[in-house]
């Protein structure tokens, strides 16, 4: 069976600057969103705080919740539903109670409520303020130690320009997936720095797999213009990059709708992350190298007609 | 069938069934024999799934460098007495120092070669006159304080081991972090409110005796005697379950410690049916108790834990076994938890807790079925497409897909790497992934066929074609995995760990095995058409 014709020629170099406009949307809207929330919406692991997970015995709803917690004087507390059960429910406190156990008061103020044995303390998390700033350091430093890890191995194996080119396409994807996280009002937590990491990873292996095909093309094609060339390898990819990112949305999605209310916002992350970074492989890191090129030969002219006149 | 086509099957082959051996005791349990059991562990799950506590607790190492210096203070107030040098009074001040003021230049003289012989890690420094006095400075040098430091957390670790042993947990993990943190793990526990309080306790057990004559009214308002210190009695009302605080004045010295206990034990008062914790003090302090006691018989003495007064009973007669008693208003469960961190022994420095992640086994079990539940739901649905889009072929790719997760399990049992929930969600990714290697190489050959190559020549260029390109794909993934690996704590590492693992399968599985098996069948048959 085939979904691509092998001889399709959709010709994607021209359409790069309408691709240009919604990649600059699609950033932009991200970054007003992330402007107005007043930054990402760092979770408890980056802020410090502390989170807990509840199950109730019987029907009850986040208002009666707050109220049972009203004596213990938290601050801001936000209660929410959570997973698929009606009467689980995640409570946050932005406190994180170093030295005092806040997990432990609220659960024997809701039992005081609700009666004993009736609430299921199902998750505790507490971050202490310190833990959360490093974390947080942590976090970015090793997204950015895997770009540069990166940039240096496919400038390695194949050039500079290549390597440029991937890691502009990396934070289009990355900027992306955060700006939808802000308008979707999602938590960066520990696990969605893993997410980028695994979406940086899979935006990669997308990219340099058309990379590999252009580096290919632009050796046994010498005549065709870069621009065609880029075209071409992008086309004869195309059937591969329509499965491979067909079959791991699949699983994602999989994950996304079974997974479970722990692992939700994780998966959310590398849905976006995988349609952007199979688009941004196409029409981001593909068109990079054309531009990169008519700069060079630009200059070349540049250079040359100088030389003509002297 | 060709030497190399053999050669490749026994590769194959060795590490299936290394794999099906290793994987024995996850999938069959206590049916197993001993030997096999004992030879390879069942995969170790993560807290998150199945269910456990992850502290993070920082020591307070200034206290302990304060700590220190208090008795350094203590040693030269005595030992100056001792050698009739005439002092005015000797303080801890900040900038880790220890203060001396003496009245004359004479007394300074005897004080600075008296410390430089009985604490050479101290650092003279410059006079300061104060009026008519004269202050000579030492200070605590820098590696000094390094060195009490270090200690602290190591004594720390030592104690907390020492408490986690006796609470009764399988597997315990504590090690020492990075910034004087201690991380402490503790699998299945059923109650994670009592490990905190076990955990959390500095545990410091202090003899004072209580200062009869003075107002503890007056005390509260900030009216201290000379060398008193207020702090509170806790007292449970036993019919109401009701605590109450008692202000109490004591002396700031404190004349026995809890270090010189030898035992803790919980018994149970016949008469009132009330637990009480039965404490045994060691040779030497036995001696002391007993001349504290026949001192001060008629006096109340009060047992202070943590700046908290459990009781002060009244020194009724000279007490010289060595043996004593804290009664308080304890809950059983409270008196063992008491006994317990009075055998462990005390905190050098009081510990404050960082960070707290604890998973419910219910949740844990919920974790793990919804994880086990996407990896079929995402492998099937992956199985399908590819049956579909390559027939045959499609089949090889699906064979060497469940290969492939085989192998990543037997990995993760045979390294004793953990499973965590991201490590799960890894598993379902690598899932989607994984195919991409079958995917590039099944276009390919489907390019080459299309050039008009026969099925063995587009097999061999297909495979060859999108050999290095899979390779540059992947190592950049590893790249990344590796890198969360190095930054990953816990569940986020079982996410790297999977990751990696899952690329480094694959790519065996796909280059190796599946080639294997298409070479298999084409030596086989006589066909000259591929399904693809």
């Amino acid at each position: 069976m085939q979904i691509i014709k092998h001889d399709i020629n959709i010709n994607f170099v021209g359409k790069r600057k309408i691709a240009l406009i919604v990649s600059a949307v699609m950033i932009l809207v991200g970054l007003a969103s992330l402007v107005v929330n007043g930054g990402p919406n760092y979770g408890i692991d980056f802020v410090g705080g502390t989170l807990v997970q509840v199950k109730f015995t019987e029907n009850t709803d986040a208002a009666k919740i707050k109220d049972g917690l009203a004596s213990l004087d938290l601050g801001s507390v936000v209660v929410q539903r959570f997973g698929d059960d009606p009467n689980e429910f995640l409570i946050r406190v932005q406190e994180s109670g170093e030295g005092k156990d806040l997990s432990g008061l609220i659960s024997g103020s809701l039992e005081s409520v609700y009666g004993e044995g009736k609430v299921d303390i199902r998750r505790v998390e507490m971050v202490g303020p310190q833990v959360g700033m490093d974390l947080r350091q942590k976090g970015l430093l090793s997204i950015s130690y895997a770009m540069v890890g990166i940039l240096f191995y496919i400038a390695w194996r194949f050039e500079l320009r290549y390597a440029v080119g991937a890691i502009i396409a990396l934070l289009h994807d990355v900027l992306i997936t955060l700006g939808a996280f802000s308008i979707t009002g999602r938590e960066i937590d520990l696990p969605i720095i893993a997410a980028f990491l695994a979406i940086i990873g899979y935006s990669l292996n997308d990219t340099i797999i058309v990379y590999d095909r252009i580096r290919e093309n632009y050796g046994k094609h010498q005549k065709l213009g870069f621009g065609e060339v880029v075209n071409r390898s992008i086309n004869e990819t195309l059937s591969r990059t329509i499965l491979t990112s067909g079959t791991t949305l699949l699983v994602v999605l999989a994950l996304f709708i079974f997974g479970g209310g722990v692992i939700h916002n994780f998966a959310f992350a590398m849905l976006v992350g995988i349609l952007v970074g199979t688009y941004s492989s196409i029409f981001v890191a593909s068109p990079l190298l054309i531009l990169w090129q008519d700069m060079r030969s630009g200059k070349q002219k540049k250079t040359t007609t100088a030389e003509g006149r002297a | 069938m060709s030497n190399s086509i053999k050669i490749r099957a026994g590769l194959v082959l060795c590490c299936l069934v290394l794999a099906l051996v290793s994987l024995g005791p996850t999938l069959f349990g206590n049916s197993l024999p001993d030997w096999w059991r004992k030879a390879f562990d069942p995969i170790h799950l993560g807290l998150d799934l199945q269910g456990g506590m992850h502290l993070v607790l920082g020591v307070d190492v200034d206290k302990a460098v304060e700590s220190r210096l208090d008795t350094i203070v203590d040693q030269t107030e005595e030992l100056l007495r001792e050698q009739d040098v005439i002092f005015k009074r000797v303080d801890r001040s900040s900038g880790e120092r220890v203060v001396v003021t003496v009245y004359d230049e004479e007394a300074g003289a005897q004080v600075d070669t008296f410390m430089a012989e009985t604490f050479p890690n101290l650092e003279a420094m410059t006079f300061t006159a104060d009026g008519a006095y004269l202050q000579k400075n030492y200070r605590l040098s820098d590696s000094e304080i390094e060195a009490v430091q270090d200690y602290a957390v190591r004594q720390a670790l030592e104690t907390l081991r020492n408490r986690v042993d006796q609470f009764g947990v399988s597997e315990p993990t504590l090690q020492r972090e990075a910034g004087n943190r201690i991380l402490i793990q503790l699998p299945g526990v059923k109650d994670p409110q009592r490990a905190i309080d076990l955990l959390g306790k500095t545990a410091r057990l202090e003899f004072k005796m209580v200062m009869e004559n003075a107002n503890p009214q007056d005390a509260i308002t900030g009216n201290l005697p000379q060398g008193g210190q207020l702090i509170y009695e806790r007292r449970v009302d036993p019919r109401t379950g009701a605590t109450s605080e008692i202000p109490i004045v004591v002396e700031t010295k404190t004349i026995l410690t809890g270090d010189l206990l030898s035992n803790a034990q919980v018994r149970i008062d016949t008469r009132f049916n009330d637990p009480y914790v039965a404490i045994d003090f060691n040779s030497v302090g036995a001696k002391r108790f007993d001349q504290i006691t026949a001192a001060n018989v008629g006096k109340r003495m009060a047992i202070v834990l943590d700046d908290t007064v459990y009781s002060a009973p009244v020194i009724r007669e000279r007490i010289s076994g060595g043996s004593a008693q804290i009664s308080g208003s304890f809950t059983e469960q409270e008196a063992t938890d008491l006994a317990i961190v009075l055998r462990a022994g005390s905190l050098p420095a009081p510990v404050k807790i960082m960070e707290n992640r604890t998973v419910g086994p219910s949740l844990g079990q919920d974790s793990i079925n919804q994880g086990i539940m996407s990896i079929l739901i995402g492998s099937v649905l992956v199985i399908l497409a590819m049956l579909i889009y390559y027939r045959l072929s499609g089949l090889v790719a699906n064979i060497v897909l469940i290969l492939n997760i085989f192998f990543i399990m037997a990995m993760l049992s045979i390294f004793g790497a953990t499973l965590t929930l991201p490590g799960l969600a890894g598993i379902v990714l690598t899932v989607g992934m994984a195919v991409d290697a079958n995917v590039l190489i099944f276009e390919r050959i489907r390019e080459e066929l299309r050039l008009g190559r026969t099925a063995r020549a587009a097999l061999e260029a297909g495979f060859e074609k999108a050999k290095l390109t899979i390779i540059d794909a992947n190592i950049t993934t590893l790249i990344a995995a590796l890198v969360l690996f190095q930054f990953g704590t816990g569940p986020v590492k079982g996410f790297a760990v999977t990751l990696s693992i899952g690329i480094l399968s694959s790519l065996f599985t796909a280059v190796i095995v599946s080639r294997l098996i298409f070479d298999y069948f084409l030596s086989r048959s006589k066909t000259t058409r591929l399904s693809i």
